[in-house]
């Protein structure tokens, strides 16, 4: 189901966007790309904070943009919330003046209790009192994602939030972010060039590069795709989302069903059919052609040779499927070379090792 | 001790200086509004306008006000066909002449202060639906709060203190267009050097006075200092 319909095209003088995208109308989906891909003028055009010559773009049904018809809703007109990279907070109100900004100017009776919802979603409702400059680089960015969404937006777009935070901070924010991603029911367009913010927050990735756009997807489909630059770099990965199946107390593990099997992770804290985010890299998949008996590696599973692409140095990538997931591994040419792995071949993996995100 | 004539000089002054820095705020509000978001070609050559008088003789500004709001000259003319006379030699003349003689002191503090701005607080507001005129208001009002103490204070007191553009298109009518700094002028004309003491030492603690609380009791940060 399409929701989000963009399509752009703009010059400047060294720089020029060119896209044509349809994304769905629920989930995370992350524009990614290195800074001059065109990620953030992308979401500047879709918020009407710049204004493209020719395009068209329609969110839910409503036309918000179509310059053939000479239609261009100017950006206050329009349902969403903004999230900018420095906060952008307003330094002459209070943080409670800021976040009741935008309420002011819309007519909902919603809002207060929705303000309230935001204010504690958050956890920013000891901060009310203060000024924008009291406030350390993570609270500025909570209030402004808790002012964007205070007003129950029909979008929301969010450019780099963490961009301008240092480690800690970032690691104070994301589990707000996981929140929002599980609570809200509507799209959120998330601009990043953080690998670990799309393996934490996508649901669809979007790969942008020179402003055009070279792949568009669900994530795991889309981090796999060997003709992309993605499935090659250091730090390939594919998320995969998965449910907690039972707890191992006795051995501090927890496994954790997907569709077409299970894996073992160290102990989640978190109830039975909860959902999780894990993520594998590439580098800690390997392939045997037979069921390793003797193996210290706990999660050893059946899987299909989907696709293989040769590097130009010693390195291999392997797109597997495992059940319904797609897998990516990382071996040596040489490997590929004696075990005689071809397409189609049915392999063994050994995962190493996984990361929990959620 | 000021004679009440002096004292009539004062109050006409501050009325004066009162009224332009009123009209001016409302002028160059919006023109310093649009001097700093346009790119337009008439960018320049209106800004070279305005900060005209910085560099101009007053004389000079006073002698072509003079011309133009003659019986013959275009704004003369014009005032004259709405029925309102001449301005030379009149109150409003006077006013006129001051807006467009301190017209400078009060739009380029304004336009540093809106410069300083910068787009990003407008773009934050029109995220949270206030439409531009909107957040002119609720953003970037408040926001150059600083400048516009910087202006009009600026606009006052240049006004109280101008006399050449005064003397070319007000002449020296008591009550009507004797203004302080003149009637100082008076006073030394016919040695009268207590009076000028006194009147001068008025002006003297005004203006100090005012630029102390500018550069004091104002955070120095949150004010566009005019000279630094």
């Amino acid at each position: 189901m399409t929701d989000i319909k963009a399509r752009f095209r703009l010059a400047y003088d060294d720089f020029s966007l060119n896209v044509d995208l349809s994304l769905p109308g629920t989930g995370v989906s992350v524009l990614f790309g290195q800074s001059g891909s065109g990620k953030t003028t992308l979401l500047r055009c879709i918020a009407g904070l710049e204004q493209a010559p020719k395009g068209y773009l329609k969110i839910n049904g409503t036309i918000w943009q179509d310059s053939e018809r000479k239609i261009f809703l100017p950006t206050y007109k329009r349902p969403l919330g903004y999230v900018f990279q420095d906060a952008n907070l307003f330094s002459h109100l209070t943080v409670l003046d800021n976040l009741q900004y935008g309420l002011k100017r819309i007519k909902n009776n919603l809002g207060i209790i929705k303000l309230n919802q935001t204010i504690e979603l958050l956890g920013v409702g000891h901060l009310l009192e203060r000024m924008p400059s009291n406030l350390s680089g993570g609270e500025r960015q909570r209030i402004a994602i808790a002012r964007a969404l205070a007003l129950n937006p029909e979008i929301l777009l969010m450019d780099e939030p963490l961009a301008s935070l240092d480690l800690k901070r970032k690691q104070e924010i994301l589990p707000y972010l996981s929140r929002l991603h599980q609570q809200l029911d509507i799209p959120v367009l998330y601009v990043t060039h953080s690998q670990q913010e799309v393996a934490q927050l996508a649901d669809t990735l979007v790969i942008l590069e020179n402003g055009r756009c070279l792949a568009s997807g669900p994530l795991a489909e889309t981090q796999s795709r060997l003709d992309l630059p993605l499935a090659q770099d250091r730090e390939a990965a594919t998320v995969w989302q998965v449910h907690i199946a039972e707890h191992e107390s006795d051995y501090h593990l927890t496994r954790v069903q997907f569709d077409g099997g299970s894996l073992s992770l160290s102990l989640v804290e978190a109830e039975i059919g909860s959902p999780l985010r894990v993520q594998i890299y590439a580098r800690d998949v390997s392939i045997a052609l037979t069921e390793p008996s003797a193996t210290s590696i706990l999660n050893v599973l059946p899987a299909v040779i989907k696709q293989i692409t040769e590097g130009r140095d010693s390195q291999a990538v392997v797109q597997l499927k495992v059940g319904q997931q797609l897998l990516l591994a990382h071996i040596t040419r040489k490997s590929l070379l004696m075990l005689g792995l071809r397409i189609g071949m049915s392999v063994f993996v050994q995962i190493k090792g996984t990361s929990i995100l959620n | 001790m000021l004679s009440s004539a002096d004292l009539d000089t004062l109050l006409l002054t501050f009325k004066v200086a009162g009224i332009a820095t009123t009209i001016l705020l409302l002028v160059g509000t919006p023109l310093a509004w649009w001097l700093t978001r346009t790119r337009s070609v008439w960018k320049g050559p209106i800004n070279a306008i305005v900060a005209l008088p910085l560099v101009l003789p007053p004389t000079v500004l006073g002698f072509y006000l003079l011309v133009l709001m003659g019986p013959t000259g275009a704004i003369g003319q014009l005032t004259n066909w709405l029925g309102l006379g001449t301005l030379p030699f009149t109150f409003y003349g006077l006013v006129v002449g001051s807006v467009l003689y301190s017209i400078p002191f009060v739009v380029q503090p304004l336009q540093t202060a809106f410069a300083m701005i910068g787009k990003q607080p407008l773009e934050a507001a029109a995220t949270l639906r206030a439409s531009p005129f909107d957040s002119f208001f609720s953003v970037v009002m408040p926001l150059a709060k600083p400048g516009f103490i910087t202006a009009t204070i600026l606009g006052f007191t240049h006004t109280v203190g101008e006399f050449g553009v005064v003397l070319m298109i007000g002449g020296n009518i008591p009550n009507k267009t004797r203004v302080v700094s003149v009637q100082i002028y008076n006073h030394v004309e016919a040695l009268e050097y207590t009076d000028a003491h006194w009147l001068a030492g008025c002006l003297l603690l005004f203006s100090f006075t005012v630029l102390l609380i500018l550069y004091t009791q104002l955070k120095a940060s949150t004010v566009t200092q005019p000279f630094k």
